[in-house]
């Protein structure tokens, strides 16, 4: 019993003065070679929501906050925090911060079920690896082949792929970081403002015929549109509406008279 | 103890015991810290530093503290204290005098404690039965050829980014299929460098 003892007592001896001569090397040495770091810094790491996802641009948010401070970087870059991390470190750094407005990623493919397939894809449930095999099992090559990559790609579980095989953006826990746009390999997710009411579902830039062949909601760049929007707000180019939403004013009459039920209000 | 000449201990830690491509340890660094050549140079010298310093202290301790009192069995924890040290007093050193290296090596230079390499070394000295000298000469053959092979990686990966990859294999499948290309390379020495 008592060689237990003394064994454990020379066991947690050894460890123990190991243990305090580094600790004593430690402190001289961070004595000795201490970096004088900006206070400001740490207390924007503080108020930073710590995810680390680098949407700002950044390695992470310690590297956004000293950029903020020592190299003017926006102090409204943290797109997870927001509009109150934004204030936040505006009253720490004495500047003044403008709410900008609040921006989504938006699909802007209607296709889904909607659009037919050329082939059966049996494979891994990835948009990049469908896209591998000539530009995906879609009839058409620029719309969502709704395999999920920017569902993998949120960090925040705000998007779903619905009963149409359409990707869905959850405003309540999206943070506009935008990761998943970048992810899309079709380009089909973007941003839009709250204000922007009036979209064209559709990105493909393939005439006519071969729209309808394939998709039964495309833009066939009919034109219809164009003629009839009464503040000159839309303009065809390559086969494709696109919507000047500065000048469009949300009234509907583009909606009603598109052929092909692309045009939507939301 | 064997005896070993300390060139063929040199040429072992070097190549045919080669810590990246033959023992897979220190992994994490080979494929974090190879985008570009500067900072994979800047973490391999902390590595051959953090590697020399560890196999020196810990052969100390391990003979003159460990083994006298018949404590071998703590080899492991104490050596984790050592390295965790040594790790600490390299990142002050780096970051009071290469500010620049000390950002773009970021989360990996606190990584070298946890480098299965450097422990690697150390409980290798300890099994291989090495004294002092051998210990020292296998620590830095050992963070040579993690130079190396950093290096080399760097390279290709700096150069590849110019060719057109497809872009679902660019990035780590990339770096995956460069680090077999190159372990196959190096199992090769196993029969070019008889010891």
């Amino acid at each position: 019993m008592t060689e237990l003892v003394t064994f454990l007592v020379q066991a947690a001896a050894i460890l123990g003065g190991l243990g305090l001569a580094v600790g004593v090397m430690l402190i001289v040495a961070s004595k000795k070679f201490k970096v004088e770091t900006n206070p400001l810094v740490d207390e924007i790491v503080e108020i930073l929501p710590g995810a680390n996802c680098g949407a700002c641009g950044y390695a992470g948010c310690a590297d956004f906050a000293e950029r903020v401070v020592n190299e003017g970087a926006p102090i409204n870059g943290c797109p997870v925090g927001g509009f109150d991390v934004a204030k936040e470190i505006g009253g720490i750094l004495g500047q003044e911060v403008s709410e900008g407005e609040e921006q989504y990623p938006f699909v802007i493919c209607n296709g889904g079920l909607n659009c037919v397939d050329r082939f059966d894809y049996v494979g891994f449930e990835d948009c990049k690896a469908v896209m591998l095999l000539s530009d995906g099992e879609k009839g058409c090559n620029y719309g969502c082949m709704g395999r999920g990559t920017c569902v993998r790609a949120c960090p925040f579980d705000a998007l779903t792929i619905g009963e149409d095989r359409l990707p869905h953006v959850n405003k309540n826990l999206c943070t506009s970081c935008g990761l998943c746009i970048s992810s899309c390999p079709n380009d089909i997710l973007v941003f839009a403002k709250e204000s922007e009411q009036v979209h064209v579902l559709c990105t493909s830039h393939d005439k006519g015929k071969a729209v309808k062949e394939s998709c039964t909601v495309g833009c066939i760049g009919c034109k219809i549109c164009e003629k009839n929007c009464p503040e000159e707000a839309i303009t065809v180019t390559k086969f494709l509406a696109k919507i000047d939403q500065d000048k469009c004013t949300a009234c509907g009459i583009c909606v009603e008279k598109c052929p092909q039920n692309t045009i939507a209000i939301r | 103890m064997v005896e070993k000449a300390l060139f063929a201990i040199l040429m072992d830690g070097i190549f045919i015991k080669n810590f990246l491509l033959i023992q897979f340890l220190g992994l994490c660094s080979f494929v974090g810290v190879t985008k570009d050549v500067k900072s994979a140079a800047g973490m391999s010298g902390a590595v051959v530093f953090v590697m020399a310093m560890a196999a020196s202290v810990s052969y100390l301790i391990y003979t003159y503290v460990l083994v006298p009192t018949k404590m071998e069995f703590l080899d492991l924890i104490s050596f984790i204290v050592v390295i965790a040290a040594l790790v600490q007093l390299v990142e002050f050193v780096v970051r009071k005098n290469i500010p620049s290296l000390y950002r773009s090596l970021g989360i990996y230079l606190p990584l070298i404690t946890t480098n299965c390499a450097v422990l690697g070394v150390v409980l290798l000295n300890v099994s291989s039965e090495y004294n002092f000298i051998q210990s020292v000469v296998f620590g830095i053959a050992a963070g040579l050829g993690y130079t190396i092979v950093m290096l080399m990686m760097a390279g290709i990966r700096e150069r590849s980014t110019f060719v057109n990859i497809p872009s679902s294999v660019r990035g780590l499948p990339q770096a995956f299929f460069i680090a077999t290309m190159l372990s196959m390379a190096f199992v090769n020495y196993f029969w070019v460098i008889p010891i």
